[in-house]
């Protein structure tokens, strides 16, 4: 295979918080191809969030970020000055937040909000510009495209929103596209529509995605990779059959047991939870962040973890097999 | 956006009736015109004769109409003590306070609006503290004050400025930055907020995903939302400025509108003093109007509610 598109090695985001610092994402690897989507999936302030803003040079200034590598098709996102940064914003990365009520800008239309980042980044006019805004609309499903431009934010409910919002991202044809719980904000009949609207463009265009969410139904369905993330690390990685066939970390395999599947979870079955809560982050972080949840808690858990697996699956764990001969066969 | 002009406009017309009928209640609820126009040495005939030479002793609402309608035709009737047409008489003041107060208004928000804008953009750094310094100072330091101290510096030690007077342009810098520097306070502290909050909004950080350059981040995506609240204090500020700067005016002796409405009232010159209520209160629903027709302008919401 070719070199990867983005390739992320131990990826490091401290936040200095009063009375110490807040170790929010520590040691991430992963890579990923042209034309792949990647989820990452973890529960609310395990840092996936952060992560990709990081990818996009967007972290707030007091928050500190440091990687042995962080390569976007040659280019280094580490070392990238402002400008290069901006040039690759938008144009060759673009990114599309959970909250599309607020992401939108409400004192400009929807017309100026679709050109923009086409102005900016390619040698296009107005009108040229315009007409790619009223083209990408229509992909995503809006009816009266060309009518849509002159109107505000305000003026449109949040499905719609989310669906301006994707438009946006993909008008200069990005090679890379993150995609933060797009559909969070919205109804759940909208959900699966919106999310099944993105992968498809993204296959259409070729477009490598990193999809941010913690629905495992829609991972399921979507990823060619699947990361993982629990209180900041990567707990494990690796193609969505691998993971979704073979899950090795504990933790993956609470999070599975935690989705009722149709034909498979019994019904009136009681639903797997995940007891406990999430460690503090701040101060030093030791051994296995997910150990006083994890039910094979072992004392070497406190000490480093071997990274086990083989080829692109693997896993941080002390069990050998992550502890998966120890329990019942996953649902 | 014709709808919502038309909608403010008629609102603006009804405060103004309002606003009239109020002013000329409210100056019979301080005494009797006549006694008081009569003197104090008059006797019982004397005041009769006045109440019926100046129509008085007709009911109170058919004064108020007649008044008001000479007045739409800018007839305000004769002052007592100038014996000269109010209306000319505000007219000749009237120039030297609106060019103190356009001055005033413009050196305010040139300097409140970039100061906050840079406050904003660097909180607690070194111009964030000079902007607020600047602000508490200009807050605490009563105007009559910061005039004196003015002239005292620069019209008698260094002699550059003329201390008082209107007669060149010369003559309104330090008036314009009395009166400029009273209301930039809140002005520079509303567009800090505003630029804050704007800053740390979602469609920034969208701004900023497309590539968008700083300067287009910070003035067309944010400032255009964090102008907003700061367009209608101005308008506020300017309608003070334009009726409210007595002490401004008395300190540097330029004889403009505020100044009269000061010698009217202290003359119980009644027409004179309802005119000037009235051209005053008319200034702050101008510019309300026309800041409400700017905020619709600048976002689109206001325009449909």
């Amino acid at each position: 295979m070719d070199k990867p598109l983005l390739s992320v090695r131990n990826l490091t985001i401290d936040i200095p918080v009063g009375g110490g610092t807040l170790h929010a994402v520590r040691g991430i690897d992963f890579d990923l191809n042209r034309g792949e989507t990647l989820c990452i999936v973890g529960e609310s302030g395990s840092g996936k969030s952060l992560t990709s803003l990081a990818l996009m040079g967007l972290l707030g200034k007091n928050i500190r970020r440091s990687a042995d590598r962080m390569d976007f098709d040659g280019t280094d996102l580490i070392t990238a000055g402002p400008r290069k940064m901006r040039a690759l914003r938008g144009g060759r990365i673009s990114m599309i937040f959970q909250e599309p009520m607020t992401s939108l800008n409400p004192a400009y239309t929807i017309g100026d909000q679709l050109t923009e980042a086409l102005l900016l980044h390619r040698k296009v006019g107005r009108e040229a510009a315009r007409a790619r805004a009223v083209e990408l609309l229509e992909k995503v499903g809006i009816t009266a495209a060309e009518s849509r431009l002159s109107q505000y934010p305000h003026q449109l409910s949040g499905g719609l929103r989310q669906r301006v919002m994707i438009a946006m991202a993909l008008m200069c044809e990005p090679e890379l596209i993150i995609a933060d719980e797009p559909t969070t904000a919205l109804d759940v009949t909208i959900q699966a529509q919106i999310l099944r609207l993105l992968y498809d463009l993204g296959r259409e265009m070729n477009m490598a995605m990193i999809l941010i969410t913690h629905d495992l139904g829609v991972v399921a369905r979507v990823a060619d990779k699947v990361a993982v993330m629990y209180a900041g690390e990567l707990v494990e990685t690796g193609s969505a059959q691998e993971v979704f066939g073979a899950p090795a970390h504990p933790y993956t395999r609470g999070l599975l047991r935690c989705i009722p599947l149709p034909g498979k979870t019994e019904r009136g079955s009681e639903l797997g939870t995940i007891p406990g809560i999430v460690p503090s982050l701040i101060g030093d972080v030791e051994g296995c962040a997910f150990r006083t949840r994890c039910p094979h808690a072992l004392p070497e858990c406190r000490a480093e973890i071997p990274r086990r697996g083989a080829g692109e699956h693997l896993f941080r764990c002390v069990h050998p097999d992550g502890a998966v001969s120890a329990e019942d066969v996953p649902a | 956006m014709l709808t919502f002009i038309l909608k403010r406009l008629g609102l603006a017309v009804l405060v103004a009736l309002t606003v009239s009928f109020i002013s000329f209640v409210l100056l019979f609820l301080a005494g009797d015109p006549a006694a008081a126009l009569a003197g104090e040495t008059a006797s019982g005939e004397d005041i009769e004769a006045i109440r019926r030479l100046y129509g008085f002793d007709r009911p109170m609402l058919v004064q108020y109409v007649d008044w008001l309608y000479s007045a739409v035709r800018g007839d305000f009737g004769e002052s007592y003590y100038f014996r000269l047409p109010v209306a000319s008489l505000i007219a000749e003041r009237l120039s030297v306070t609106m060019t103190l107060g356009v001055c005033g208004i413009t050196f305010a928000l040139l300097t409140a609006v970039p100061l906050g804008v840079a406050a904003a953009i660097r909180p607690n750094s070194i111009i964030d503290r000079v902007a607020l310094f600047l602000s508490v100072a200009g807050q605490a330091m009563p105007s009559f004050w910061f005039g004196l101290i003015l002239i005292v510096v620069f019209a008698i030690q260094l002699g550059w400025l003329p201390p008082s007077g209107a007669s060149s342009p010369a003559h309104f810098i330090m008036p314009t930055i009395v009166l400029g520097y009273y209301a930039m306070p809140a002005i520079m502290r509303l567009t800090r907020a505003g630029m804050l909050e704007v800053l740390s909004s979602d469609y920034i950080r969208t701004a900023r995903a497309k590539g968008a350059p700083e300067g287009r981040v910070l003035f067309r995506h944010a400032l255009r939302n964090a102008i907003i609240p700061v367009v209608s204090l101005a308008a506020v500020q300017m309608g003070f400025m334009l009726g409210g700067s007595i002490v401004v005016e008395s300190i540097f002796a330029l004889h403009g509108a505020g100044y009269l409405a000061w010698e009217s009232i202290a003359r119980n010159d009644l027409p004179t003093v309802q005119a000037l209520i009235l051209v005053f209160s008319m200034f702050y629903i101008v510019f309300t109007f026309l800041a409400d027709v700017l905020n619709a302008w600048l976002d689109p919401r206001m325009r449909s509610s």
